[in-house]
């Protein structure tokens, strides 16, 4: 899976009309107050687009009785208020956005540029990736630091990015025992996906370091750093820059870890 | 002087719940909030609060409480709970005015899981993500209460009045409704038709996340793992093993296994108060039913606080315990 596009050509992706495959998108209750819209069942940065894209859409429209959104890889989510509006009347709201082809995304997409620490304490698993992928582990963090990642979605945990683009030779199906504790910070793999831990969580998947940076922070003006459709870079720091960095506050450490695309 | 509750020995789980976080679910955040709405609502309206106010909820018991104020009015709502106050019985979904230094003690019931305790005027905490429920998972909200907690009440006396009460809804022993999907089609026509008919246990492997049964296990007949996507509190997971586990209050916003149904708001609180053991069995609703049967369920839920009246000219407690 190739995530190295350029973020214009994902623009005119997401303008473009809708290419899903048949039968799809699919519109389903989730109860009596939910309903999604599948785009597909695959994880595919086109699938991935057409939901944000929906998700913008909805959101302009700003119809009576939607409470909130939950984009995800393949589906939105939308929950909404039957006392305002019904599952069948949502339904046609949605075929209609959809009919009338989707938006370019509204806001603009963010790189980040996130520094992470592929050494002790913190590469706990680097070790076993390593003899399973059947590289050097030099060659795992290499690896691991030299694509660009996409946000696919936000959950399992607040503000938790699920990263698309992981190289395949990392692909490893998830540990059998999850760990009971990963701290924040923690830099992960699991399968095809990436994440970068926000809160203490268990986690089947594979720690390769950890970064000074805290995708979830409740005192910040804006508690969550990622969106989906974010693209992140991992770059390696030695431990006295990933120290330096940990001292700094939040606002003097952003423009290091920003760019604007 | 700081006015308080303070929890001596508080019960294994209690945590601080309102009527949850809206709009951050797509941030990851569980929507949380009380396992029994109806009885949140009830709780609140006794004493007088607005119907999502911040209170204790309590699984099973609920342990024993000081109160730190000059006067504070509490009502215990969820189930049959047994109070004593400093060793004397007191009732469930009703008022009582407690004095500074007494000790309550909430016991169990045998009608509920979750309990509630509501304090006139409410508690004085600052929300997080525009609520003050715990998610004991991402630590939003605090933990749980612990023994030697105190929790700052907004004010440090109440007046005395009448005391209120309310009938507590009746819980019917009714099949749980649900809404199929959305993912049904993982499973054969003959699959759902026997979940449908079968009866599940709930298991002693139930919190606030979820919730896990005991019965028939399911086939998937197009495979477990499908690409994971949103969730809400009442889906039906069906994991590689085929037994069916209901997301509860706390689950996580996105999850990976199929979801065969979705229990309707109106029978959620009903299920969470299924004690471990109960035999539960679910029945099938069209949307447009389910959406009729939704708008019963609000009006019920707004009909609470008219429902509260005040108890006849009687004192709440024995003479030598009586306000001066």
């Amino acid at each position: 899976m190739t995530i190295l596009r350029r973020p214009d050509v994902d623009r005119v992706a997401a303008a473009a009309s809708i290419t899903v495959p048949p039968g799809y998108p699919r519109f389903a209750p989730v109860g009596d107050a939910a309903l999604t819209v599948e785009f597909g069942n695959t994880v595919s940065p086109e699938l991935n687009e057409q939901v944000i894209a929906l998700d913008t859409a909805l959101a302009a429209a700003e119809l009576d009785g939607i409470v909130e959104t939950v984009p995800s890889y393949r589906s939105l989510l939308v929950c909404y208020e039957p006392l305002e509006i019904s599952y069948h009347k949502l339904v046609a709201e949605l075929r209609h956005l959809l009919a009338r082809g989707l938006p370019e995304r509204m806001r603009g997409s963010t790189v980040w540029h996130v520094p992470v620490l592929y050494e002790p304490p913190h590469c706990i698993d680097l070790p076993e990736v390593a003899w399973r992928s059947g590289l050097t582990e030099e060659q795992v963090v290499a690896l691991h630091s030299s694509v660009e990642y996409v946000v696919y979605t936000i959950g399992y945990a607040p503000g938790m990015p699920y990263l698309g683009g992981v190289p395949a030779a990392l692909h490893l199906s998830r540990r059998e025992t999850p760990r009971p504790r990963i701290e924040a910070g923690a830099v992960m793999i699991g399968g095809a996906q990436g994440c970068i831990v926000p809160t203490t969580v268990p986690s089947a998947w594979y720690q390769l370091g950890a970064t000074p940076l805290r995708p979830f922070d409740v005192s910040r003006s804006d508690p969550f750093l990622f969106r989906p459709g974010d693209r992140i870079r991992f770059r390696r720091v030695a431990s006295i820059e990933f120290d330096d960095l940990s001292r700094l506050s939040f606002e003097t450490l952003l423009p290091y870890i920003q760019a604007h695309i | 002087m700081i006015a308080a509750l303070r929890a001596v020995a508080p019960g294994p789980h209690v945590t601080v719940q309102d009527g949850g976080r809206r709009g951050w679910r797509r941030f990851g955040v569980s929507g949380c909030g009380a396992m029994d709405m109806p009885s949140l609502a009830a709780a609140n309206a006794l004493v007088g609060n607005q119907p999502a106010a911040p209170v204790l909820e309590f699984a099973h018991v609920g342990g024993s409480w000081e109160v730190l104020a000059d006067s504070m009015r509490i009502a215990v709502t969820g189930g049959s709970f047994g109070i004593a106050v400093d060793g004397v019985p007191l009732q469930p979904w009703r008022t009582h005015r407690l004095q500074r230094g007494q000790l309550f003690h909430i016991k169990g019931a045998a009608d509920a899981v979750w309990g509630y305790l509501a304090v006139t005027q409410g508690f004085d905490l600052t929300p997080e993500l525009g609520s003050c429920s715990t998610h004991l998972r991402s630590g939003l909200g605090g933990g749980r209460l612990a023994e030697g907690d105190t929790l700052p009440l907004r004010v440090a006396s109440v007046p005395v009045m009448r005391e209120r009460q309310l009938v507590p809804h009746a819980r019917a022993n009714d099949p749980i409704r649900v809404v199929l999907g959305p993912q049904d089609g993982y499973f054969r026509r003959d699959e759902v038709e026997a979940f449908l008919a079968a009866k599940y246990r709930v298991t002693h492997r139930s919190d606030r996340m979820g919730s896990w049964l005991d019965g028939p296990a399911l086939t998937h007949s197009g495979g477990f793992n499908i690409v994971s996507d949103g969730l809400v509190p009442g889906c039906i997971q069906i994991p590689g093993a085929g037994m069916p586990v209901v997301l509860m209050m706390d689950c996580q916003t996105i999850g990976g296994y199929p979801k065969l149904a979705t229990i309707v708001s109106a029978d959620l609180p009903r299920f969470a108060q299924c004690r471990p053991g109960t035999a539960v069995s679910f029945t099938m609703l069209e949307i447009d039913a389910a959406q009729i049967l939704y708008r019963g369920y609000r009006t019920a839920l707004a009909a609470i606080e008219q429902s509260v009246r005040e108890m006849p000219e009687r004192t709440t407690l024995p003479f030598w315990l009586r306000a001066t």
